[in-house]
Order: C-alpha cells, then structure tokens, then sequence
C-alpha cells in the first residue's frame, strides 16, 4: 500500500509528460491508479469482516518514532474506499469537465498528489506521518483552489483557506505532541488503548483544545466555517471531491479516530456539541441565503459536517453509528450534486439557479440524477438520507434532557436542508425553459457517469442499507465500541423518528413555497451578522499580523550587512553568554606546553584580523583577510584534519575568484560609520571573542558526557566502510544534515542567481 | 577583464581544465578512506572551470559544460534524495547506508551517490554563482 501512494506522487509527477505523449486521455489513464486501490480494498474486505486488522509496517524514522506503518480497520477502510471509489468517478468527470484546458497537466498533478496525501492521512497509524499527509492536504487543496490563479478571487480565498486550516495545522501539531506525551506513544492504536490515562492527565484540556482546532479549522466547523464556501471558486471537479467527499471530512476522521482516546469526557460532548450544532444551524440557515448553486450546497455541506461532529460529541454507540451512516450518505449524494452543479455550469454559463429553469427538456439525463440525489440530501425515502436520518433522530432520541435541545435543532436543520434539495432538484429543471448565457447541448457521457452513478448508489443502498450492517459494527469495535450487529433498514416503521422527519418535511415545503421572499428577508436581515462575522475578525487579523511584519522588517531588515551582523551577534552573546553563566563549570587551562610555531600561526592570524581592520585599500584588505584563512588552514594541518585544511584552502582560493570578478564593481572604498560606532563594533567583536575563547575553556573543562568521535572512530570502518571519518560522517552518519547543508547552498546559489541576472535583465531592457 | 589575452594563461587552463576535473574525481572517489570527497572535490572542479572561464571566456565555458550550472545544481538535488530510496526499498531507516559489489568486483554504495550529488550541487551552486557576476558585467559592458 505504501508502494501504492508512492506509485501515484511519482505518477503525479510524470502527468506533463503523459500529458504530452496522450493528451487529455491522462485523466482516465490515472483514475486506473485508484481503480486498482479500491479494487485491493475490496479484496481486504473479506479479512476485515473476519474481525482481523490490517497492518502494514514500515519503518521511516526509527529514531525519532515516527514510521509509515499503515493501519486498515473499519474506519480507514471506509474512508479509503470513499476516497478511491470516489476518487475514479471525478477523475473521469474531470477528463470532460476541463477537456482542452491549457492547465490540464498542473491540475492533474496536484489532483492525483492530493489523493494520495489523503489516503495517506486515512490509513496511517504514527502521529507525525497522519500530520505530515495532513498538511499535504492543506498545500494541495491550496494549489487547487487557486487553479484559476489569474483571478484575484481564486488566490484570494486559496489564501484564506490555506491560512486557516494551516493555522488550524500549528494547533494540531502542538496537540498532538502534548497527546503524545499524555498517552506516552505516537501511534494511534496504543493511544486508542490508553484513554483513562490521556483523560485523566494534567495536560487534557490543551491538547484537546489544540487537536480540537485543527480538526474545526479542517472540517469547517463555526466559527472557521467562511473558507469553505469561499472555497468553491474552485474548479467543480475540486468542489465535488475535496470540499465536501474527502478533505472536509479529515477533521471529522480525526474526531472519531482520537474518539477512543480523547472522547467521553465532559468537556468533549460539550464542545462538540455546541460547535456541532452550531455549525449544522448555521449552514442550514446560510444555505437559503444564496442564489448561487455551488455556495447553497457549500452551505449545505457545513451544515452535515456540523451534523456529524454533533454526533461525535454525543458519542453514544448510536450516534457514532448515525455519523458513519450519514457521512456515507453525505459523501454519495453531494458529490452527484456538486458535479451535476459543474454540468449545469458548463451547459448554461451560470450557476446562479434564480435564471434558470426548464432545463429538464434540454438535460434528459441530468435532471433525474439531480433529482435522486436531492432526494437523499433531503432525507426522504428510500434513499441512503433517509436511513441517515433517522439513525440521527433515533441516537439523539436517546440522550436525556439536552437531547431535547439537539432533537430541535436537528429538525430545524433537516427542514432547511430540505428546502435546499427541493430547490436544487426543481428550479433549475421545471418550469418554463429560461434564457441562460449558454445554450444547452447534448451532456457527454465523461461528465454524466460519475454523478449518475453516485446517485444510484445513493438509491441502491437506500433500499438495501444492510449492506453497511457489517462494515458500521466492524468500525464501531474499532473504536472501542464492540457490540451487537448494527440493523439499518430500509424503513424504520412509524415512532418517534418518523414524526420529526414529518416535521421537517412540512417545514421544508413551507420554506420552499416562500423561498423567494424569505431569502431576501435573510439577505438584509443577517446582514449585520455576517459584517461583524467570524470572516471579518479573520481578515482583520491578517491585516494586523501583515503590520507587524512591516514593522519588524523595517527595524531588522535594513539592508545594511553591518546591522544583521551587529544584531545576530549580540543575540548569540545574550542566548550563549546566559547559558554559560548559569551552568558553567570549571574553566581548565589546556596543559600541553605551547609549540614555537603554534605560536606563530596564531600570531599570523591575528595579524591578519588586525590588519584587515585599519587597512585604507580594499586589495590590502582582503589579502589581510587571505592570509588569516591561510593561516586558519595551516591551524587545521597542524591538529592533523587534511580535510578541513584543504576546504580551507579551496575555499580561500575560490574567494579570491569571486571578488577579482566583483572587485570593480563595487563603490568606493569608504569609511561609512563614525567612530562611535566603530567603537561599539570593536566592543561587540572583542565580546563575542571573549565569550568564544570562554565556551572552548568550558567546554574543555566539563566532559561530562562521552565524547561523540569515540563512538565516530570506533563505528566508521565496521558501519560506515571507511577510513576517512569526516567524510563517513558527512555522507553517512549524519548526512540528513549534509542533505540540508547542500539544500541551503543550492537556495545560496539561486538566490545570488535571481539577484543578480534579474537586475541584468532589467538594465538589458531598460 | 573576464576573457583575457594571454597566450600562456590561455594555453594552461587548456591543459589544466582536464587534469583538475580528473584530479576532482579522484579526490571524489578516494573520499571515503582519504582525504578528498564531495565538497572537496566539487570545489576543485569549479576552480578549474573558472580558471577557464577567466582564459577564453563565457561561451566557450558554457560549450564546455554542456549544461547549464543550475540544472547541475538540480541534479544533485535530485541524486541526493534518489539515495535515500534503495534504504526504504530494503525497509530500513531513512538514510541507512546500502553497500553492494557489482559485477568484476566493482565497490557501489548509496554514501557515493550521495557524495556524487554533494558534488554537483557545490560545482554547479559556485559556477551558478561565478556565470551570473560574468553576465552582468557584460550587460554592463557589452564589449
């Protein structure tokens, strides 16, 4: 599996040039990779029904406990084959929907890496591997956002929308290092075993608050919720896919992943709860205030994931149960609608669904599929909606008095959404047929199977919700709920849940019938709130964080060498000198009488600094400086490091290269600062000097743990088959430092380049 | 003052180019037993183009190296990170070193891919580096 997503970053990184060879056949050639993904997931299902979990481990970075060990239980297998199954449909969708698109290769590129960083997120069990592919998720969904890139719009809320869920990502990291040390382990399993321990340790409530708002930020809870719908200025392809089947729903993966270890508490169902409800509420009422179809299903897609962290935060087996059932349902029906939103936008020019109308005549194919899926998004029979539905009403009919508060709020929210799929499913296709800026033609077959076939999903396992009964225990004991087997049928008999479904209805229709009027009246009358909405703070806070930047820029940044110098140095003294003040131990004298030519050499060099300093010609300046490197490299050849001596030398000789090319580009040789100023240098430089030559002494003195080059010496030929340690070290023992030493030069190097040959340019065109 | 006259300069750098890239590889090779390496030996190579470059000159420099500095620079980037790959394949630590014997008793090691990658970078980061200040100057003077 692991070779699996490491197939697909490297498919993703060849696309341009499949792109080149077979054009816009690529998107199909790709949707074979999840083909082939949720095909083996399939074959899994057999031992997954057994009772058995999957773990395939692989081993990352030992050392620091972090692996790539994949876990496959219920819920990773569930969201894995949502993520693939849904995953080929809109690849295929996408092979119509932005045939011919120049950018077709780029967005294939990030599509497929994002995939794959989602799968990742699902399937692994370490900490820091499932964060890793976490923010993956953010940067591609970023990239895809702004697909559109020369719209101001697009990189606008592509902004938006990385700042907050990777703002939301900080939180995250630093809960999860806090819920690390609480339950003493990375891995997610062991976790999931230690949740009395995690519960009852001092450190709970910030890490839950961090985890929390990673989760929130992701998964659009209020008052986070803004990037979401901002977010649909995205390719519809992108709408369908990332913002409402797979990525929004990482923080609700989280929540019920970590609901084993984290869940249960007070605090947790409290929280939930409230931003649960909250979240679904506002999405629901939201949603009736737009005219555009992409944002009224945005909207709506809010409201279901506010729906299922409710459900988290009651988390009694039923309500889990109820999650799972709807956040399946949810994934099938509103990725039909959201690519039936793109077909409607390709075939009219315009989502707004106040100007369209009749298109039934038109669109044969795609008025019916809209049509079953808005059946299921409304929650009536026999779709896979309903069965959700009534799971919700049935688990929160179970909880004592607060149930009461939840029950209302969820009839309210599912009479609103109501509202929405009737007015998805009729406006824009009965009626008389209305002028649109693009007349429809004929669909083609890439854009209409993917949404068809979702919603005859939805259908099928709305008749036959049995299905699941296996895959919702299995996921239920994964998470520490072992028990009965799950019964979803089909039709629930009448009781209580049906009468809330009634009431929803009948306050569906209402609204539906006066939708017109009263979405104007939400227009105007949420005005106010939405001015001085959660949106504006965030915005505002950006703003301020972007003074401040300007501010320290201003006072740090310069441009002038000497301040950078004069202010990294002085930090160094204050951070070094501190340290060596408060646990310094004895100074010691080094105790081997000192040779003639030592002496000398160190005599050399510092000749050569002083010279360097009150030298009046830039040439005698610099040969001062030469000769103190030589003599630095003469030092190495006396302590026996060739190496170092001959790096030193090459490096002196290279730099005599570099500044015969720039010596007679650069300004006059003058003095720039006044003496005063000179005097502090000298004092900052005599400082640092001093607290150099004290940190060797201390470091002499204090051996109190085992030197390093012990073990260095003693290793290199048997581990590292070589005798020449400083270059075992560099490429073996410690080449991840190598690795970022030559990443820094090559930045180095790219920066000297853009400097210099981009002025060039300028002054060649000017 | 890039492209210089002199015949003797002129005629050693032709002669010294080969020796230094060879002595560069040498010092590449023995690294892991002797002094030498990577960085080393990068840093020898890149003297000797710009010794080159100083006797004949940017383009004849460039039709030399074939390449372009940078795409040195990402091409050791690239076999830098490729050597990480064989450890994961053996299901080892990031990093691990893998040692194989090819065929007529031929030493290949993941640490020498990697060295070979240090190399580019350091070679083509410092010619980036040199090339750009010689371009400018002939911005600045055309002729």
């Amino acid at each position: 599996m692991q070779l699996a997503l490491l197939t697909g970053f490297v498919m993703a990184a060849l696309v341009p040039l499949l792109h080149r060879w077979i054009g816009a056949r690529t998107a199909l050639l790709l949707a074979a990779l999840p083909a082939a993904i949720f095909i083996w997931l399939m074959t899994q299902w057999s031992a997954l029904a057994a009772g058995e979990v999957l773990v395939l481990e692989q081993a990352w970075v030992p050392a620091l406990d972090v692996n790539l060990t994949f876990r496959v239980d219920g819920l990773a297998w569930l969201f894995a084959m949502l993520i693939s199954g849904i995953g080929v449909l809109v690849l295929v969708y996408t092979a119509g929907y932005l045939r011919g698109h120049v950018d077709l290769p780029r967005f294939l590129v990030v599509f497929i890496a994002f995939m794959m960083s989602m799968l990742g997120l699902v399937l692994a069990d370490n900490l820091v591997t499932l964060f890793v592919f976490w923010e993956l998720t953010s940067i591609t969904s970023y990239l895809l956002i702004g697909f559109r890139h020369t719209d101001p719009l697009a990189r606008q809320s592509a902004l938006q929308s990385l700042m907050v869920t990777a703002g939301g990502g900080l939180a995250l990291l630093a809960g999860f290092v806090l819920l690390a040390q609480a339950g003493d382990s990375w891995s997610l399993a062991e976790l999931a075993t230690r949740g009395e321990a995690i519960r009852d340790h001092a450190l709970y409530l910030p890490l839950l608050v961090g985890v929390l708002i990673g989760a929130f930020t992701k998964s659009a809870q209020f008052p986070f919720h803004f990037w979401l719908p901002n977010a649909m200025v995205a390719p519809t392809p992108v709408s369908a896919y990332l913002h409402s089947a797979t990525m929004v729903k990482a923080g609700i993966y989280l929540m019920a992943r970590l609901h084993p270890a984290l869940g249960g508490s007070a605090t947790w169902t409290l929280v939930l709860g409230l931003v649960g409800g909250m979240t679904m509420l506002v999405g629901a009422v939201m949603a009736l205030r737009q005219t555009n179809l992409k944002l009224m299903l945005a909207y709506s897609t809010v409201m279901a994931l506010g729906t299922m962290t409710l459900l988290l935060g009651v988390g009694t087996r039923a309500a889990v149960a109820a999650c799972l059932v709807f956040l399946l349902a949810h994934a099938l029906y509103k990725g039909a609608l959201f690519l039936v939103a793109g077909i409607l936008d390709v075939m009219t020019g315009t989502l707004d669904i106040t100007t369209m109308g009749g298109l039934r005549r038109v669109l044969p194919w795609t008025a019916p599929t809209a049509a079953v899926a808005a059946l299921s998004l409304a929650g009536l029979p026999p779709m896979l909606g309903f069965v959700a539905k009534e799971a919700l009403f049935d688990a929160l009919l179970e909880i004592g008095p607060w149930g009461w508060v939840a029950l209302v709020a969820a009839t309210t929210a599912a009479g609103l959404t109501l509202a929405v799929a009737a007015i998805v499913a009729i406006r824009p296709f009965f009626g008389p047929l209305r002028d649109t800026p693009r007349r429809p033609r004929g669909t083609p077959p890439a854009l209409l199977v993917g949404p068809a076939l979702l919603a005859a999903l939805s259908l099928l396992t709305g008749v036959a919700p049995g299905l699941f009964d296996e895959l919702v225990t299995i996921t239920l004991a994964g998470l520490g709920m072992p028990g009965e087997r799950v019964h979803l049928v089909p039709w629930h008999g009448f009781g209580g849940p049906l009468a809330l479904s009634f009431a929803g209805l009948v306050l569906g229709l209402l609204v539906f019938r006066a939708w017109d009027r009263l979405r104007d009246g939400l227009v105007v009358g949420l005005e106010p709130l939405v001015a001085r909405g959660p949106e504006v703070w965030h915005s505002a806070m950006g703003w301020r964080t972007l003074q401040l930047a300007a501010w320290q820029t201003r006072v740090l940044q310069n441009g002038h060498i000497r301040t950078y110098l004069v202010t990294t140095l002085l930090a160094w003294l204050a951070l070094v000198g501190h340290a060596l003040v408060v646990r310094h131990g004895a100074l010691s004298w080094p105790v081997s009488a000192w040779q003639a030519h030592e002496v000398m050499v160190a005599g050399l060099m510092a000749a050569g600094a002083m010279t360097a300093c009150v030298m009046r010609s830039r040439l005698a300046a610099v040969a001062a400086l030469g000769s103190m490197g030589f003599s630095i490299a003469l030092t190495f050849v006396l302590f026996s490091a060739p190496d170092l001596a001959i790096t030193q030398l090459l490096v002196e000789t290279l730099t005599v290269v570099l500044l015969a090319l720039v010596l007679f580009r650069l300004p006059h040789f003058t003095v720039l600062s006044s003496p005063l100023e000179r005097l502090r240098d000298l004092g900052v430089a005599v400082l640092v000097g001093g607290l150099i030559t004290t940190l060797m002494l201390a470091v002499l003195g204090s051996e109190r743990l085992p030197r390093i080059s012990d073990y260095m010496v003693a290793n290199g030929q048997p581990l590292g088959h070589g005798h020449n340690l400083v270059n075992v070290i560099l490429v073996d023992f410690r080449a991840l430092d190598t690795l970022g030493e030559v990443i820094v030069l090559a930045l180095a190097a790219s920066g000297v380049y853009a400097m210099l040959c981009f002025r060039a340019e300028e002054a060649g065109h000017g | 003052m890039v492209k210089s006259s002199t015949l003797i300069l002129g005629v050693a750098a032709q002669l010294l180019l080969p020796l230094q890239l060879l002595f560069s590889v040498f010092l590449l090779l023995r690294g892991h037993d002797a002094p030498g390496g990577g960085f080393i030996a990068g840093l020898v190579a890149a003297g000797g183009f710009a010794l080159y470059l100083f006797a004949h000159g940017r383009r004849a420099m460039a039709a030399i190296l074939k390449v372009a500095p940078r795409d040195l620079i990402g091409a050791g980037l690239l076999l830098g990170l490729l050597s990480v790959v064989p450890a994961w394949w053996q299901d080892e630590a990031f990093f691990t070193a893998q040692w194989w014997t090819l065929p007529f008793g031929i030493p290949l090691s993941t640490p020498l891919l990697f060295d070979l990658g240090v190399y580019l970078v350091v070679l083509g980061a410092l010619l980036t580096a040199i090339t750009a200040l010689v371009e400018i100057d002939q911005v600045d003077n055309p002729h």
